[in-house]
């Protein structure tokens, strides 16, 4: 690791003061550390924000959920409420990591953990996120586990997280601080940028932009699922997942809430796939014309390609067991 | 960095670089070697101790993250003529080959067991407001960040239902 100096934060506006004078916040560490280990990242300061009193859940008064943005990834996936009102988010959770890594990875941390592209992490080749303008080696490279949704000529990393996505489903927003005490409120969708030219920008965060909690909306009716695909059965990144939360009444579906992991350099949405099936009567044909509208600008890069039949499969099976399930 | 640790109940004040992991913190400023490194990146686990009660992997944070709080490492859960019920069913059901895994295998389920009992669901858990059975499906789901490259890993799965008092 390089050198870098460190200092613990007193509040949320001091550790917003300091990112702003160019350090980087480390929360639990465990994707930072990593990647500082390896020199992919050298910041030359950390500001520890861990003894913020931001690890809190709260009810909000809309009947939503209010998290801090230090609730670690354990403690979100096991808040009863959470089990209860949103359990797509706890088994995105528990579908993530280990039982190690989620005692320490936060809410705020686990949305801004970078890409597990190989060439992200492998200094000695071309990367357009790591290094601006050197390339990208991933494209004619080991591709498999990348991005067919999203991507530009400069990048086709994905997004790893399985949290972001069902956070994405349920229409989750990231609530932020900066130094001089304002705050705003941003949809989860809205957060992350695609690569396009600049594959290192990643979010429209602003240096020193603090994430303080992510809020989630009332409970919504449907049955919610997330359903992973990965090389391993535990302890993997997902190569295909899906969110859904699916509401059905006298045979027609009345909500459709998709949300896929695995596919795009974001927790990937799409309203139009989501209207089409919004008001119909469940059929493998509608989920099959689902899937249609959802890949039909995906692009495959050769060792990929795999990942497009995969996520039109994994779609149409977890309609299936929705729309079952919710009208039973 | 100043950092005032309280390890298996004795207090320690170092000051270290900032740099420093808690692992490396105990390894080579503690003396307590029992934690290994394995891949020093958060894979393997077997530098996997507890923090405030809760397993972590030690190679993943830096000490001085962790000023006031209270770590538990394998010299903590049991001596060689103190073994905790983990480490004797270990040894009872041949739960290692090398041994290099232990450590982590051991600190982690010890916690894992705290969690079951804590009612906290799993990947694999049928219902998320249901209690976990101790299966084998369940242990080796809650134990995937501890790898053991001699794949004793039934035998670490009997040690575990075995010291949980779920019989061989």
């Amino acid at each position: 690791m390089r050198p870098f100096d460190y200092a613990r934060a007193a509040t949320s506006e001091d550790a917003a003061r300091q990112a702003a004078e160019g350090a980087t916040f480390i929360a639990g560490g465990t994707n930072l550390l990593d990647l500082m280990k390896l020199e992919v990242m050298a910041p030359s300061a950390l500001v520890d924000i861990n003894r913020l009193d931001l690890n809190q859940i709260e009810e909000a008064d809309d009947g939503g959920l209010r998290i801090g943005a230090l609730v670690t990834n354990s403690d979100l996936a096991n808040d009863t409420r959470v089990r209860k009102h949103w359990p797509v988010l706890s088994r995105a959770l528990l579908a993530g990591a280990s039982g190690q890594l989620r005692n320490k990875a936060t809410t705020g941390g686990n949305l801004l953990q970078r890409t597990r592209c190989l060439y992200f992490y492998d200094r000695a080749t071309a990367c357009n996120k790591r290094d601006p303008g050197s390339g990208c080696a991933a494209r004619d490279g080991f591709n498999r586990i990348l991005a067919v949704l999203g991507t530009s000529e400069h990048c086709i990393a994905t997004h790893p997280s399985d949290m972001a996505v069902a956070m994405r489903a349920l229409g989750a927003e990231v609530e932020t601080l900066k130094q001089d005490g304002s705050t705003r409120r941003i949809p989860l969708g809205d957060l992350y940028l695609l690569p396009g030219d600049r594959p290192d920008r990643e979010t429209v965060l602003e240096q020193g932009e603090l994430i303080a909690a992510v809020t989630l909306p009332a409970p919504v009716e449907g049955r919610q699922i997330y359903r992973k695909v990965r090389d391993r059965a535990s302890y993997a990144f997902a190569l295909v997942s899906v969110a859904g939360i699916v509401a059905v009444s006298e045979g027609r579906i009345t909500r459709a809430n998709l949300a896929f992991g695995g596919l795009a350099p974001k927790p990937w949405r799409n309203a139009e796939v989501e209207d089409l099936l919004t008001g119909e009567a469940s059929s493998d044909a509608l989920f099959g014309k689902a899937a249609d509208l959802l890949l039909a600008e995906a692009q495959g890069f050769g060792a990929n390609d795999f990942k497009i039949p995969l996520a039109r499969r994994t779609l149409v099976s977890v309609l299936r067991e929705l729309s079952q399930e919710a009208s039973a | 960095m100043e950092t005032q640790l309280t390890i298996n109940g004795t207090q320690h004040k170092l000051d270290l670089d900032p740099r420093t992991t808690l692992l490396d913190a105990l390894r080579h400023h503690l003396g307590l070697t029992g934690s290994k490194k394995g891949c020093d990146h958060g894979q393997c686990g077997a530098c996997t101790v507890m923090v405030n009660g809760r397993r972590i992997n030690s190679c993943l944070t830096l000490a001085c993250m962790h000023d006031g709080d209270e770590v538990t490492t394998i010299e903590g859960i049991g001596q060689p003529d103190n073994l905790s019920p983990l480490q004797q069913a270990f040894v009872s059901e041949d739960g290692f080959q090398c041994g290099y895994c232990t450590p982590g295998q051991i600190c982690s389920a010890t916690a894992m067991l705290e969690e079951i009992a804590n009612g906290w669901p799993s990947h694999v858990t049928g219902e998320l407001d249901a209690s976990a059975e101790l299966t084998t499906e369940e242990i080796s789901e809650r134990m995937s960040g501890n790898l053991c490259r001699c794949s004793a890993y039934p035998n670490i799965v009997e040690a575990i239902r075995k010291a949980a008092g779920g019989g061989a």
